[in-house]
């Protein structure tokens, strides 16, 4: 039974996800003994008491006061325990300690934004430091979606109009899979994330550092890291592939049929305001549905987005 | 109850042959009138509940939007409709009393009276469509210095939209019973269909007392 | 006439009336022609008609299921691509719960029981009865125009934002759902007002069948539920066509609210689907083990307990979408509150079995797969009402694993168990047994193995509503498509049995299963009328101990005169009963 139940669940590392583990072994033990025997219980009367013969006369048992309220009773017993339970396992989880390290979390369709005290930006990499509580403050740009770490327990709705939060506390190094759990859309499956976990002190080198350590790269092995790390690829496809955007093949200096029946050449400052603005200009035959991404990039990264784009012919 | 039972007696041409006598036949469409009603104060419900949830949250909002709304002519619609309700009880009591000539007077009435709280309505809204105020995304007034004022319209469009709709059935109901009563199909062992359509109106009525109140009164 | 009017308090002079065994005259060849089933208010053709639109709906909503399962196969794009995908699973949902699940035993197999069930010959309002099922066509029409003018790929909750802004046309798919409800409204309003003024002489609450409880408590259910659904999606139509914006917050509405809305009517709405099926079982499993049901009044109130409690358990879909902490506990406990008379209805099942005369007959195999498979749906729905385990499963396969245990393994097979019940009376006669008891096994096989993998690919974490996923979960999908594929080939062999039995199946006998309720006292199928005569009921429909003849009583010539000229041509027995008028 027990293995069975670690089968079923991803491995637990944050503190909080044992509580919840704990109660899931718990009811799964409960239900499984009921089941069992009231499934024997139906298999063996439809055995024992089989119709011998067509006029068989049944006794009259209408009710018995002491087994069904022991039937009520007993299950009722059983529910508030898990009530209880659950409810104390929530507060926990809602309560997220004062020392917490904060990090904004946006959810656009169909990325995950994370923005750091120092001003940094990751896209679908939330990077957080071990044994220490991270709380999230979240939002969303356009429709609702929903935070979701399986190895943490927590999941969390993210919504447009308000502020939800969550938080964990991650006890081992290494890497955990974030899932949307909020219906969102075309691709909403595809709205996946991970949670990167470092020692403290690889966090602070990877904090201080991410943004600077590409200064010295060249712009077109950049501009690729880059529509890699900030999910591009995830619509965009490099080999003329159509996914839900244009293809980035071919792309630079083309004609661009808009939406609007107008036409543009794919220059510089038009991708640029398609990055920042992705709606101002929409090519015809596709929906206004890419995120903008102003105050996600800045100048230099946009340059080398630009640059890689043209080299792919 | 076996007066009814002979099924050649014009009397009681009008049971349906799945109910055994006449009283049974009124007192299963009044209640199922009755149940009807229920569904519609929970289709109302919605709608009332949508406002509470924005009062609660914008109380002010309501303050500054309600002034919008025309008190007079508010309250000018819920006479109109308070008399109808009195004009439709006396229908009721004109067929109970088998008086069909009255009973046909006091529709026409309740109908003319229907069509006043309409056509009161129609100026109302189309006041209000003058200023600009339209319900949500087409709302362009800047009489109201508040983010939400358009939600405050969309709720008094569709609350007071979904009542005038009632309104409009309620009539159309009214006219199909004056043609039937000037066929001669009601007399007073039989009238169950202006009965409900009596409580039908009621209804129609009373929530107009608690819209009206709810959005022109507030201050 | 007159003469067999009694006055209350009086003696009655009731005879026997055995039911026809092979009646000449029955409601399937009177008043025959498809004008005459199109304009009939016979409630058993519209129940009929209502079977086979379900039916039909039933076929679509399974196909679509399979397709689903077929792209699912392999973690990427198989056959369909994103979009395709969204609006297969969004139509799936909605055309099975509004189309088929809340139709099938109320409207299709209540409609056809319930009056005979009472002793009446028809529902209170049969013309509304008609425009309920006209209703339902033309909401159905609604949602065929939307998939073909844009589909729609919003999820059947259809929550707002996304259902506001996204492609599509949600608008006619809405309005069609609004429309359908006041169908659903219509026939709640039927069936309360039936059960309570058109009962026979001597039904009185205490002798109701559990059939008849528990569509009283799913019509106070669509009575109460549905037009709050009806105003939530008459406003979701009004903010695509006029951007009114209570529940876009791009327009300074919420979307939380929405939700609220949504559910306050979808989760009683759940119950709609499953307490029908209660009554059903509760019918079989009686039936079946030609005994009295054990606990009658346990089982009626605790329909009519969930009924109310359910309206207060709406909040539990919403755990994770920011509500107080307040209103998650209230709404976690109410919840749990709402699983023990559903424990007791299933104690009081398994109790009735004891010492029983039990037949496995197929109405009896499925009514045992149902409370097996229930039961899973039934614990897994406690871990999801647990607030901090369903934290982790929300939105999950758990989720939907869990549903469909209680919505397929629970009404699914409930309305199976009934229609193969009922099925001798509708028509008039029988379908092969053994291939139907095999055709149970192969579905239910063919269920297992479809969701108890979803269970465990939930817990792991694989969300619901996803189009590609991580590989590690491919061979969860791949057992669960096969499985269902087994599903759709035992329904394919159903199909055929159930046609071959229409075409070329044995006559049925009046009382094929030796039932004592109401409807097994007229022949198979019915009169035109259900009865020819006024029935007495001095017994309750489970009271197994007492002989067949005490249940066969009426007044001879209905004593309002319509079928004075069918004076039967039944041996009379003069039975000594006597009863309170």
């Amino acid at each position: 039974m027990k293995e069975f139940i670690e089968y079923m669940l991803p491995p637990a590392k944050s503190p909080t996800a044992e509580i919840t583990d704990a109660l899931f072994y718990f009811i799964n033990f409960t239900s499984l003994i009921f089941l069992v025997s009231i499934t024997a219980a139906i298999i063996y009367f439809a055995w024992k008491y089989r119709r011998k013969s067509d006029d068989e006369i049944t006794p009259v048992i209408s009710h018995n006061s002491k087994l069904e309220i022991t039937w009520s009773v007993i299950p009722l017993i059983l529910v508030m325990i898990v009530f209880a339970w659950g409810f104390k396992g929530y507060v926990n989880l809602r309560t997220a300690p004062s020392d917490a390290y904060e990090v904004r979390v946006v959810g656009k369709s169909w990325l995950w934004e994370f923005h750091y005290d120092n001003g940094n930006v990751s896209i679908n990499e939330l990077h957080v430091p071990v044994n220490r509580p991270v709380k999230l403050i979240m939002s969303s740009d356009d429709v609702i979606h929903s935070f979701y770490v399986p190895d943490y327990r927590v999941k969390r709705d993210v919504l447009p109009n308000r502020y939800s939060s969550l938080w964990f506390e991650a006890t081992e190094t290494g890497e955990s899979v974030v899932f949307c759990t909020e219906y969102c859309g075309r691709a909403h499956s595809n709205m996946l994330a991970s949670v990167i976990v470092h020692e403290q002190e690889d966090f602070e080198t990877w904090l201080a550092s991410s943004n600077a350590a590409n200064s010295d790269m060249d712009p077109v092995e950049l501009g690729e890291q880059l529509t890699n790390q900030y999910a591009c690829v995830t619509c965009h496809s490099v080999d003329g592939s159509e996914i839900l955007g244009p293809s980035f093949q071919g792309l630079f200096g083309s004609e661009r049929p808009l939406a609007s029946g107008e036409t543009v050449t794919a220059d510089e400052n038009y991708i640029r305001e398609s990055i920042l603005e992705p709606n101002a200009k929409v090519v015809e035959g596709y929906d206004p549905v890419m995120p903008a991404f102003a105050g996600s990039l800045n100048d230099r990264q946009i340059d080398a987005i630009i640059e890689y784009i043209k080299t792919i012919e | 109850m076996s007066d009814h039972s002979a099924a050649a007696d014009p009397k009681t041409a009008h049971i349906q042959h799945h109910f055994v006598d006449s009283d049974q036949q009124f007192d299963s469409a009044k209640l199922g009138m009755w149940i009807f009603l229920v569904t519609e104060i929970l289709f109302f419900g919605g709608l009332f509940a949508a406002y509470i949830v924005y009062r609660a949250w914008y109380p002010d909002l309501y303050l500054q939007a309600s002034t919008e709304l025309n008190t007079f002519w508010g309250a000018v619609n819920t006479a109109v409709l308070i008399g109808s309700s009195l004009t439709v009880a006396m229908a009721i009591r004109s067929a109970q009393l088998n008086q069909i000539k009255g009973l046909i007077y006091n529709l026409y009435i309740t109908i003319g009276l229907a069509f006043v709280f309409m056509v009161i309505k129609f100026f109302e809204y189309t006041h209000k469509f003058e200023k600009g105020i339209f319900p949500g995304e087409y709302y362009t007034y800047e009489g109201i210095a508040h983010e939400k004022a358009n939600i405050f319209f969309s709720i008094y469009y569709m609350m007071t939209g979904v009542h005038g709709l009632h309104v409009t059935i309620g009539i159309g109901l009214m006219i199909w019973l004056v043609v039937k009563a000037k066929k001669g199909v009601f007399h007073s062992g039989y009238y169950t269909p202006v009965e409900i359509t009596g409580l039908y109106w009621h209804l129609v009525d009373i929530i107009w007392i608690f819209l009206f109140p709810l959005l022109y009164l507030i201050d | 006439m007159a003469t067999t009017e009694a006055p209350a308090y009086k003696k009655l002079q009731v005879k026997r009336f055995k039911p026809e065994e092979n009646p000449e005259k029955h409601y399937l060849n009177e008043e025959t022609g498809l004008w005459a089933w199109l304009t009939t208010v016979d409630h058993k053709k519209i129940g009929l008609m209502y079977l086979a639109s379900v039916a039909v709906f039933f076929f679509v909503g399974g196909v679509l299921a399979l397709l689903l399962r077929t792209e699912l196969l392999t973690p990427a794009q198989n056959f369909m691509d994103a979009d395709v995908y969204n609006q297969v699973f969004t139509l799936h949902g909605a055309i099975m719960i509004f189309f088929f699940l809340i139709p099938s035993v109320p409207a299709a197999l209540g409609n056809f029981i319930l009056p005979i069930q009472l002793g009446c010959k028809d529902v209170a309002f049969p013309r509304l009865n008609l425009a309920s099922f006209y209703i339902y066509v033309i909401g159905a029409l609604f949602t065929l125009f939307a998939i073909f003018t844009g589909g729609v790929d919003t999820g059947w909750t259809f929550y707002t934002p996304y259902s506001a802004s996204t492609g599509g046309n949600v608008m006619a798919m809405t309005f069609g759902v609004f429309i359908l409800g006041f169908s659903s409204i219509l026939t709640g309003v039927n069936f309360m007002t039936t059960i309570h003024k058109l009962r026979a002489p001597g039904m009185t609450w205490n002798k109701l069948s559990l059939n008849m409880w528990a569509l009283y408590a799913t019509s106070i259910i669509q009575i109460l539920a549905t037009p709050v659904l009806a105003i939530t999606l008459l406003l979701l139509t009004m903010e695509r066509a006029l951007g009114i914006g209570i529940f876009d917050p791009s327009l300074g509405g919420d979307p939380v609210l929405y939700q609220h809305f949504f559910w306050f009517y979808s989760h009683p709405a759940v119950y709609i689907m499953i307490v029908p099926g209660f009554g059903v079982i509760s019918e079989v499993i009686s039936t079946f083990s030609k005994k009295i049901i054990f606990g009658y009044w346990a089982i009626a109130l605790s329909s009519l307990a969930i009924a109310f409690i359910g309206f207060l358990v709406w909040g539990h879909h919403m755990f994770t979408a920011g509500q107080s902490s307040l209103a998650a506990m209230v709404f976690s406990f109410l919840t749990f509150l709402v699983g023990i008379p559903t424990g007791i209805k299933i104690f009081n099942w398994v109790a009735t079995m004891y010492r029983g005369s039990i037949d496995l007959k197929t109405p009896m195999v499925y009514a045992i797969i149902f409370l097996f498979l229930f039961m899973i749906g039934g614990f897994t729905g406690i871990m999801l009402g647990s607030l901090s385990v369903d934290i982790h499963l929300h939105d999950t396969y758990y989720v939907v694993a869990h549903f469909h245990y209680v919505m397929m393994g629970g009404m699914v097979m409930a309305f199976l168990a009934g229609l193969h019940y009922w099925w001798p009376k509708m028509f008039g006669k029988m379908y092969n047994e053994t291939i139907a008891k095999i055709t149970a096994g192969i579905i239910f096989i063919g269920f297992n193995m479809t969701f108890l993998p979803q269970f465990v690919m939930g817990s792991q974490g694989m969300p619901r509503r996803y189009f590609n996923y991580i590989d590690q979960f491919q061979g969860f999908h791949v057992t669960s498509t096969i499985g269902s594929y087994i599903i759709g080939l035992g329904f394919l062999i159903m199909f055929f049995y159930l046609l071959h039995s229409l075409l070329k199946g044995q006559r049925a006998s009046a009382n094929p299963w030796g039932s004592r309720a109401m409807e097994w006292q007229v022949s198979s199928p019915p009169p035109l009328h259900n009865f020819e005569y006024t029935p007495v009921v001095i017994n309750g429909p489970y009271d197994y101990h007492k002989p067949m003849s005490e249940f066969q009583l009426g007044i001879a010539g209905s004593h309002n005169g319509h079928h004075a000229h069918h004076e039967t041509a039944d041996v009379h027995e003069e039975a000594g009963a006597t009863e309170k008028a």
